[in-house]
């Protein structure tokens, strides 16, 4: 059986979805900002589960108003890394939350290879299991170029 | 029995599969398209914004004025849409000369407001930034700044007071010029996001733009605030007393206007900022006056009432009077 049929990375909101496009974008952006959250961008070109944090573009946006500042965010990481993957993140600040409230990718490479999962047996037939990611194995730079 | 197709399409669609035909979204019945000005006013309660902002706002003429053709073409624009006529974005960037407090940023409020209400922002919200705000102090510093501002600003207006120190032609790597290619670049491209005003000085805004020929042609609104009439600034007086619940006697009132000719001709005249001055003294004076009999009761009348020894205790009465 195959586990993820669609061979697309599945992390964060609206994974499952189709890409949203910029417009629907837009209107995520402006549900965060009404709720007081932070946005920033950020991209990586390692997308391991295990990766959490990926790297910022720029500081977090505090005190925006309007998504098209993010989206103009958006847009010039899209130019400086078009084959990484990028997520939008929104920070919440409130006192007894402070953490991350939304995340969603926001751009994929063309082409996802995924993960594989690879066993090693320990002593008395122990399993011990790991993921690496197909494309992870090439330097940093290198991945999901064409 | 009928065959029912819609059992058989899912209700998910997975990426990259051939997507189903969905129903065209039920557009959300718009209130009718407005046919007449009045319309457009109601729909976007505008109106109220102008005449506030011809209520609130004493003297100006030539300001208002232009306000109410800008607000009248975006009317027209509406109007023009409604009826399905291609309306340009019209370029809404302006730039407020005039001397101190003409009221440049008071009308820059008001200007979001009416935008909004027209909704050409989509937020109407009022950064108000000056060169600091802007310009970084080392090499890499500027442009993420500026930018920030920018994104802030983004949905409102962005108000550049003393627009004119972001460039200064005595340092050639003074990193202004830095901070006014970005903003000449988001001005341009995203028109629709963002409205910038830039004010300042009458004489050195025309010597920023003379060595900023991009940024003058890029705004299409040049308006001039003139200086208020005395008669003007003692309606100022009146209404910013009124607002914080004094009054003037008829004792003040003369003194007062005595005080104005007298400060008029004084350096570093900055019209209704002055008056606000001159009437914040005038109530410590007050207050003092009230304080140094602690044993009377005072009526209310007492508490709001500031009188013509308030005024004329005041340093400029102290000059000789004015010649001729």
């Amino acid at each position: 059986m195959m586990t993820n049929p669609t061979g697309r990375l599945t992390q964060g909101q609206f994974s499952f979805l189709p890409d949203l496009t910029d417009a629907e974008i837009g209107l995520q952006v402006e549900y965060g900002l009404g709720r007081g959250y932070a946005w920033s961008v950020e991209y990586t070109d390692d997308p391991h589960p295990r990766n959490t944090y990926w790297e910022m573009f720029g500081m977090p946006m505090f005190d925006l108003k309007d998504a098209a500042g993010v989206l103009l965010e958006l847009r010039s990481c899209r130019q400086t890394f078009p084959d990484h993957y990028i997520r939008l993140v929104a920070f919440d600040s409130t006192r007894g939350i402070e953490s991350v409230a939304m995340s969603f990718i926001v751009q994929r490479p063309r082409r996802e290879p995924g993960f594989s999962l690879s066993r090693e047996e320990g002593p008395g037939r122990t399993l011990r299991y790991t993921i690496r990611g197909h494309e992870g194995d090439k330097p940093e730079g290198e991945r999901y170029r064409e | 029995m009928r065959h029912r197709v819609a059992m058989a399409s899912p209700l998910y669609s997975l990426p990259g599969a051939p997507a189903p035909e969905t129903a065209a979204p039920a557009t959300v019945p718009a209130a009718a398209p407005p046919r007449t000005i009045g319309e457009v006013l109601a729909q976007s309660q505008a109106g109220a914004v102008i005449d506030e902002l011809d209520a609130a706002l004493v003297g100006l003429a030539p300001v208002k004025a232009r306000i109410r053709d800008i607000a009248a073409l975006l009317v027209v624009d509406r109007l023009r849409l409604a009826i399905g006529l291609e309306a340009q974005t019209p370029s809404l960037h302006m730039c407020f000369t005039g001397n101190p407090g003409t009221g440049k940023t008071t009308v820059a409020m008001r200007i979001a407001e009416i935008l909004h209400r027209l909704g050409y922002v989509r937020k109407g919200h009022l950064v108000a930034v000056t060169r600091d705000d802007l310009v970084g102090q080392y090499i890499g510093h500027t442009a993420p700044k500026t930018k920030e501002v920018l994104k802030k600003a983004m949905g409102g207006v962005l108000f550049i007071d003393e627009a004119y120190y972001l460039y200064r032609p005595e340092n050639e790597r003074d990193y202004g010029q830095e901070a006014i290619e970005i903003l000449l670049q988001v001005m341009e491209n995203q028109r629709d996001d963002l409205v910038v005003i830039l004010a300042g000085y009458r004489e050195r805004m025309e010597a920023f733009f003379r060595s900023n020929p991009g940024m003058r042609s890029r705004i299409a609104h040049h308006i001039d605030f003139p200086d208020y009439e005395p008669g003007d600034l003692l309606r100022i007086a009146s209404l910013m007393l009124e607002a914080q619940h004094y009054r003037l006697d008829d004792g003040a009132r003369a003194a007062f206007e005595e005080y104005l000719a007298r400060r008029i001709r004084q350096p570093h005249f900055a019209n209704a900022r002055s008056v606000r001055n001159a009437l914040d003294r005038a109530r410590l004076r007050q207050a003092s006056r009230l304080f140094a009999e602690p044993d009377r009761a005072w009526t209310a009348a007492d508490l709001t009432t500031i009188t013509a020894a308030d005024i004329r205790a005041s340093r400029v009465f102290a000059d000789p009077p004015p010649a001729g």
